[in-house]
């Protein structure tokens, strides 16, 4: 998936000024920048949920932004960020929501609904309680069954804004790890985080946003250096190794109080 | 989290399945059952006494199959009387639940009723001005005038105010019903005399004592027509439930969907209160009741809303015109001595659960 360009203008203010990135299939691209930077904006826009003033999304030679909405929702699916409905539906049946594009308005029949419903709530892990209400669930269930209900789409791009967040540490791993086995399957996934350390152990690909615009992006290795940190978060940063797994691991800190000559932000 | 597709408890799941979607079918096929054994039945009552079998073999005689086992006057009470009174009573009931689901759903608002946008007031004023003024049109044609001038009142209160949002709506509609409500009750205060008073009373509460068959007719079709597709919409209701963002991206277009169902239920809303007053509490208590029948999924709940809503108001019609048979009771008093207990029932009941 190749974004091109997307300016998105709020009355006179510009929340996403000009922004292009590439985020391969079959890779976690995480999307990254301060509070503020037009994350969400952004990815609504590529969503095509906020209409951009100007840009494109390209993907299989075509443009998402100037489909049919519903087509769209087909190859796309966005979980924003904390979604919350008061009305106590099950679980099975927020997942089924996943299947609206594939129905007509007035809900003709799905042939493969029950398929593609069945196999979104195992694959996110939500299977064990499929008959529960989504009232009563916990913060990291909660997000699962959202995840479930995206896959749902049977999405060849899946956009996620900060999923991990109010999550437990663990439910955080859970929820990254399955959207690493998802891209590994072949699925685009580009997530926004602000959470820099767990994006470098999980991201292939990495995008970062500062002031509107995307700053740099690449490979997550490559991209995230030192330098780029100190400039974008005004932290200093070292890669190192995960002693339990062996994995890279981006080490943060403040910047030093008596800290060498160079811009923060 | 599992990533194998190999599934834990397919039991379970296969059973949750079964309750999920079977339920709402067997409930829709009862209740249908429940709608024609209401309607045959309620035909019987009254204070000509007649038997189911002469009431079918009645009916089946004008739709052209065999002979009226009754004589001429009690057919007549049959087909010229009861029977599109009690056709009237189900199409209303229909209406008036289903647009109250509908509402409530696109408000947001457990409290919303097919009323909100200034519809019963509107038609109050056109029919009192027929009844009362002497303006010379059939009392559902001002009626219906008048809910419809109500509504553009409304949104054009809504626009001027605005970008016209749910809220902005909802608030100017609140504004007009006033509006309207003031006018009416100086127009009777001004004119009333007499015997035109009850009349005008009965009109206000809501009453079917009127419905013939050009009743019928305009509440059957605008329930064909405008209900029926209405009814078949509960999906993307459903898709509503997280909020306009989640809607539109699987799919929704969210701003013609609200104005389409908005424009929707002001129509059918206005077609029922011009062939029976503003009946009361049937839109705005019926969909809590099947909430607790089938779950919050507006898929089932709506045209499962529909059906009870017809055979609420059939029973509760019956009831009007029998209970102090010669006299009659205006039928939304009726909903509203049985919906306010039922509502506060209801209420109760989703405390203790919550």
């Amino acid at each position: 998936m190749r974004a091109r360009g997307i300016t998105v203008r709020a009355g006179a203010a510009t929340l996403v000024d000009d922004a292009s990135f590439e985020a391969p299939a079959g890779a976690l691209t995480a999307l990254l920048g301060p509070n503020g930077a037009g994350k969400s904006t952004l990815l609504r826009a590529v969503a095509g949920v906020e209409r951009p003033a100007s840009g494109s999304v390209e993907h299989d030679d075509a443009d998402l932004l100037a489909m049919p909405r519903r087509r769209r929702a087909r190859v796309l699916a966005l979980i924003e960020q904390e979604a919350a409905t008061e009305l106590p539906l099950t679980v099975r049946a927020v997942v089924g929501l996943g299947r609206t594009p594939h129905e007509t308005l007035l809900g003709g029949r799905d042939p493969d609904a029950t398929a593609a419903i069945d196999e979104a709530m195992a694959v996110a892990g939500v299977a064990g309680f499929a008959s529960r209400d989504i009232t009563s669930l916990s913060g990291g269930e909660r997000q699962r069954v959202m995840l479930a209900r995206a896959l749902a789409q049977q999405p060849r791009i899946l956009v996620l804004d900060e999923p991990t967040n109010h999550l437990d540490i663990a439910a955080q791993l859970e929820v990254l790890d399955v959207l690493a086995d998802l891209a590994a399957a072949g699925t685009t996934v580009v997530v926004a985080l602000h959470d820099l350390t767990l994006a470098a152990a999980h991201a292939q690909h990495v995008v970062v946003m500062a002031h509107g615009r995307v700053v740099a992006s690449g490979p997550t290795g490559e991209t995230l250096t030192p330098e780029l940190l100190r400039e974008v978060y005004g932290v200093q940063a070292q890669w190192s190794t995960n002693p339990l797994t062996g994995a890279p691991l981006l080490a943060v800190a403040r910047v030093s109080r008596p800290g060498p000559t160079g811009s923060g932000s | 989290m599992s990533r194998p597709k190999a599934v834990s408890k397919p039991g379970a799941r296969v059973s949750t399945r079964r309750s999920a979607a079977t339920r709402p079918a067997v409930v829709g096929v009862l209740l249908t059952a429940g709608l024609l054994a209401s309607i045959a039945a309620a035909v019987t009552i009254g204070s000509a006494d007649l038997s189911v079998p002469d009431v079918i073999g009645s009916i089946a005689a004008h739709l052209g199959i065999g002979q009226s086992p009754l004589d001429t006057l009690r057919d007549g009470i049959v087909w010229e009387l009861r029977l599109p009174r009690i056709l009237t009573a189900a199409c209303v009931g229909a209406g008036l639940a289903l647009s109250g689901a509908v509402m409530q759903a696109l408000t947001r608002n457990q409290l919303a009723d097919p009323y909100l946008l200034g519809l019963s007031s509107g038609a109050s004023l056109g029919a009192v001005s027929v009844l009362l003024l002497g303006v010379a049109v059939l009392l559902p044609v001002a009626a219906f005038a008048g809910a419809l001038a109500a509504l553009a009142v409304t949104l054009g209160l809504a626009g001027a105010l605005g970008r016209i949002t749910p809220t902005r709506t909802v608030l100017a509609g609140v504004a007009v019903s006033s509006l309207a409500g003031a006018i009416t009750s100086f127009v009777i205060f001004w004119s009333v005399t007499g015997d035109s008073y009850r009349q005008i009373l009965g009109w206000l509460l809501g009453s079917l004592s009127g419905a013939r068959w050009p009743a019928v007719a305009i509440a059957g079709i605008a329930l064909l027509v405008v209900g029926v597709p209405i009814a078949l919409s509960g999906r993307v209701l459903d898709a509503f439930a997280f909020g306009d963002t989640t809607a539109s991206s699987l799919g929704v277009p969210v701003q013609a969907v609200r104005w389409v169902l908005l424009g929707g239920t002001a129509l059918l809303t206005g077609a029922m209160v011009s062939v029976s007053g503003a009946i009361g509490f049937v839109g705005l208590v019926l969909p809590h009741a099947v909430r607790l029948l089938t779950g919050p999924g507006h898929r089932a709940l709506l045209p499962l809303a529909a059906l009870v809503g017809a055979v609420f108001l059939v029973w509760a019609d019956t009831l009007a015109r029998s209970l102090f048979d010669p006299r009659e009771l205006p039928v939304g008093i009726v909903t509203a001595l049985i919906g306010a207990p039922v509502f506060a029932l209801l209420l109760a009941r989703r405390r203790s659960e919550a």
